[in-house]
Formats: C-alpha cells, sequence, structure tokens
C-alpha cells in the first residue's frame, strides 16, 4: 500500500520543477506513448511513467530507464490533449534521478551526458572530439575501436577538431561563477 | 542590410559542422544579412546539461541570451538543439518567476543581468520570413531545376510550437527548394526524429532511426536531402556507411545543409560552402548545377 502522505509528495516535487506541473492534468489517454518512437525500448512506457508518479512509486520511477531513452523528439509534447509537456518531464525526472544517485537502467546515457557537461563546464564550449574519447574510454573502449571507421571519415573530410574553441579568460571566469553559483542555489524547485 | 546577433553553436562554429556555419555566412551576405557574432558566447549545454542539472542549464542559455541583448539585437542559430534550448529558457523565464529569479541571481554572480527581451530565431525562420522566398528566388543564378530534394526537418525546429512552421507537416523548407527551381520531395518521415545525440550511447537504435529516414527520402525519388541541424546532418551522413553495414542496405543520399543548397543555387563555390565536408559526397548529384 502506498500511503497518501507519499503519493503527494512525490507529485510535489515533481510539480515543483518547471515543466513538470502537468503531471496532475494527465487523463491516460495514452497519446504520448503511442507517439513515442523509442516507446518500446522504454521499461515504462511515458504515460505509464506520469500514473506510476502519481501513484507515489518514486523510487520506480526514477530508477526507470525511460526517460534516458527520450529522445527530446517532442512530438508527445505537440500531440497531448492536456498540453502536458511530457518531454519536459521526461528532462525533470532525469534531474531527480540524478540528484537522488538512483541507478538508471542499463544504457550508457546518463555517462554519455555526465562527459558532455564536464567538458562544457570546464571549457565552455564542446570539442566533439575529445568528449567522444573520454565517453567511450569512460564506458567501454572496445565501442571506441568499433567507432574508429566513423572517425576517420569525419577525419578525412575536415570535421574532427583536435583543438577546442576557447573562451577568453574572463569568459571562462564569468561562466563558471554562474554555474557555481547555481549549483550553490541547488535544484530548481 | 539587416542584423542579427549571431549564435553558431559548438558544431557549426568549429566543431563537425563548420560547412554549415560556413555556408550560412556565406549564403547571409548574399541575402544582405549580417551575422554579428556574440563575443565570448558559451555552449547552450544540449540536451545533456537539461537533463543533469536544470538550473545550470537554464544559466548556460541565460549568459546567451544577456549577452545578445546587451549587443540590442535578437539571436538567430543555425542549430535546431541550440534553437529549442535557448527559447525554453526565454520561454520558462517568462513563465516561472521562481526560476526567473534564481537564474537573475546566477547572472549576477558573474556581472550579467537579463531583462528578457531577446527573441530567439532559427536561420531558416530568418531567411524565409524576414528575407522572403521571392527575395530568395531573385538571388538565384543557377537554378536547380530537375532536382530533387528531399526537405529533412527532423524535430527541434518545429516542435515543441514556435509558430513559424506546423509540428508536424512543416512546409518552409518545401517552399525554399521551389524557390531555388528545385523539386520538393514529400516524404513521410521528414519531422521524425534522426535519434539526437543518443547516436553515442544507444547506437544501435539510433541506426534503426536513420535507416526508417533514408528509407523514405529515397522511396520518394529524393537525390539529395538537406536538413537545419548539424546532429542530424552527422546522424544521416556520417553513420549512413554504419546503418548500410548494420541494416544490409546500400543507402547513398548526399546529405546537405539547407545553406549549401541554396549557395549551390546562388553560384558560390563548393569551397565557400564546404562541400566537400560530407561524407557521403554530394558532387555527383549537384554535377548539373556546380
Ligand atoms: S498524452 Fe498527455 S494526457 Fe494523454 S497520457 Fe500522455 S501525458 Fe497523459
Ligand atoms: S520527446 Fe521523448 S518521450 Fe516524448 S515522444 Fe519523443 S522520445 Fe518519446
Amino acid at each position: 500500500m502506498v500511503s497518501n502522505l507519499k503519493t503527494s509528495s512525490f507529485v510535489d516535487e515533481i510539480s515543483a520543477i518547471p515543466g513538470g506541473e502537468g503531471v496532475r492534468n494527465c487523463i491516460q489517454c495514452g497519446t504520448c506513448t503511442a507517439s513515442c518512437p523509442n516507446a518500446d525500448k522504454m521499461d515504462h512506457t511515458p504515460s505509464e511513467l506520469i500514473a506510476m508518479a502519481r501513484a507515489g512509486m518514486k523510487n520506480e520511477v526514477l530508477s526507470s530507464n525511460a526517460m534516458w531513452y527520450c529522445l527530446s523528439c517532442y512530438l508527445c509534447t505537440v500531440r497531448c490533449p492536456r498540453g502536458i509537456k511530457q518531454t519536459d518531464l521526461m528532462h525533470a525526472l532525469e534531474c531527480l534521478a540524478v540528484r537522488e544517485g538512483l541507478s538508471h537502467g542499463r544504457t550508457l546515457t546518463p555517462a554519455m551526458y555526465r562527459s558532455f557537461n564536464d567538458f562544457v563546464y570546464s571549457l565552455g564550449s564542446l570539442p566533439e572530439m575529445g568528449f567522444m574519447t573520454w565517453f567511450y574510454m569512460l564506458t567501454n573502449p572496445l565501442r571506441a575501436i568499433r567507432m574508429l571507421p566513423v572517425a576517420i571519415r569525419l577525419f578525412r573530410h575536415g570535421r574532427l577538431n583536435v583543438k577546442a574553441r576557447r573562451l577568453t579568460p574572463q569568459g571562462t571566469d564569468q561562466l563558471r561563477a554562474i554555474l557555481d553559483k547555481a549549483e550553490s542555489l541547488g535544484g530548481v524547485s | 542590410m539587416k542584423q542579427y546577433a549571431y549564435f553558431p553553436g559548438c558544431s557549426a562554429s568549429e566543431g563537425g559542422a563548420k560547412a554549415y556555419g560556413r555556408s550560412a555566412l556565406a549564403v547571409s551576405k548574399v541575402l544582405d544579412i549580417e551575422l554579428v557574432e556574440i563575443e565570448d558566447w558559451n555552449c547552450c549545454g544540449s540536451t545533456p546539461y537539461s537533463s543533469f542539472e536544470e538550473l545550470a542549464s537554464f544559466c548556460l542559455s541565460a549568459r546567451n541570451l544577456a549577452l545578445a541583448e546587451g549587443m540590442g539585437l535578437d539571436i538567430v542559430t543555425p542549430c535546431s538543439s541550440c534553437y529549442v534550448i535557448l527559447s525554453r529558457t526565454n520561454a520558462y523565464l517568462k513563465q516561472y518567476p521562481h526560476l526567473k529569479a534564481q537564474v537573475a541571481e546566477a547572472l549576477a554572480a558573474g556581472g550579467l543581468e537579463y531583462h528578457g527581451t531577446t527573441k530567439v530565431r532559427h536561420l531558416l525562420d530568418v531567411f524565409v520570413n524576414d528575407i522572403g522566398y521571392d527575395a530568395i528566388g531573385a538571388a538565384v543564378k543557377r537554378s536547380l531545376e530537375g532536382l530533387k530534394v528531399a526537405p529533412y526537418y527532423g524535430c527541434q525546429l518545429v516542435r515543441p510550437r514556435f509558430g513559424f512552421d506546423h509540428p508536424e507537416n512543416p512546409q518552409s523548407m518545401d517552399r525554399l527548394i521551389t524557390s531555388l527551381g528545385g523539386e520538393p520531395v514529400d516524404f513521410p518521415m521528414k519531422a521524425r526524429c534522426c535519434g539526437g545525440s543518443l547516436i553515442i550511447s544507444e547506437e544501435d537504435l539510433v541506426l534503426g532511426l536513420i535507416g526508417k529516414i533514408l528509407n523514405s527520402a529515397l522511396d520518394r525519388g529524393a537525390e539529395c536531402l538537406i536538413t537545419p541541424c548539424p546532429l542530424c546532418q552527422t546522424n544521416l551522413d556520417a553513420y549512413q556507411n554504419q546503418a548500410n553495414k548494420k541494416l544490409h542496405s546500400s543507402f547513398d543520399l548526399p546529405i546537405l545543409f539547407f545553406t549549401q543548397l541554396m549557395g549551390v543555387a546562388f553560384g558560390l563555390s563548393e569551397e565557400e560552402l564546404g562541400l566537400r565536408s560530407c561524407i557521403v559526397p554530394a558532387e555527383k548529384a549537384l554535377a548539373k548545377y556546380l
């Protein structure tokens, strides 16, 4: 049995995140799920995830792999008859899962996102080559070898940059001051 | 001359889509548009940042919006992902006062302020709406007559709703192709997802999506495909070979940025348009027009 107290607190937590307030309005019509190109890869479909969240199943929702398979294609968002921003809700759930330190199914997407963010934080821009190498080394160096043909083709066509674009020292300092402040303020809720 | 604060984004500036940035600037010049690059802009954070740290991701966008506001110009970006991220921040700052206050506090730590006056535009929107199809048609030196082009919109140019085109059955690039003298190919997958950044973490899954899009365009007789997004271009072009291996297919469809195709019709050189950066060679399909 799920207690009412638990039910309301998880829904409140989600509703407090911009884009998450819609969970209360869902009529479980399933349009989002039917529109989702990746619903079959998810352990819980987008509409199921909302039903579970409303039932207070916080752990189950946050340890789902569903949001990590979201492609941000926004099809669900433009089709929802209740105007729920399902895509933003997926992002909100990802942020909550990260904050709670919950595992994310078996997808490598969280690790990939993390490498990306580390680069953006330290450089203010994204050197694609460094980011991809770093990600493959962290997760599975064998994949790096499999992806070599793609990398070589990109390189031959002048599309792999070894040198990263840098902000000016003042710009870098300014960006870090902003991001550090954001971190100290905690989440958006 | 129209002026905009130019936000190239990482890919189109010095990343894998350099040719996009280069052709965007070249074509804009022909159309008498000045793209003034925002000094010291930072990465928009794309999907990865908004999936990990929401507040920080809004701040990444807000810094760029504030810098553009300081220039007194609207932001224009050629990248669909930057477009969606910057637009979302702009909308949310208006909608959620609590978020606005937190972002303002973070920006202040960097000595910045944002008043919410910057408009965010995609380069395609600027071309077709501020300049217009007629003016674009008037700049054509070599009509693309007879060329069948698949306009691939993907997701984040048209969704969620930005108002300048239909979220599921967009037409702006179809009309653009027509004004260049070419023939737009109507194909069912034109606004479906290419898999985006998950190509890196979930390659097999994304190769399947890529295959569906290429199939759909080729079925309708496309000789080349155009896109308004660096990520879509990379997936469809650089991974076309991987898709062939996985799906036992023999796709051979050149994938161009829409700015490159415009440049060809405007008579610009291959060099200026960076056509050689296409992994699937485009020269054969475009031979008549180069
Ligand atoms: S489409 Fe909207 S209302 Fe229907 S199930 Fe999905 S979120 Fe709920
Ligand atoms: S935005 Fe995400 S959840 Fe919504 S349809 Fe696309 S992949 Fe599915």
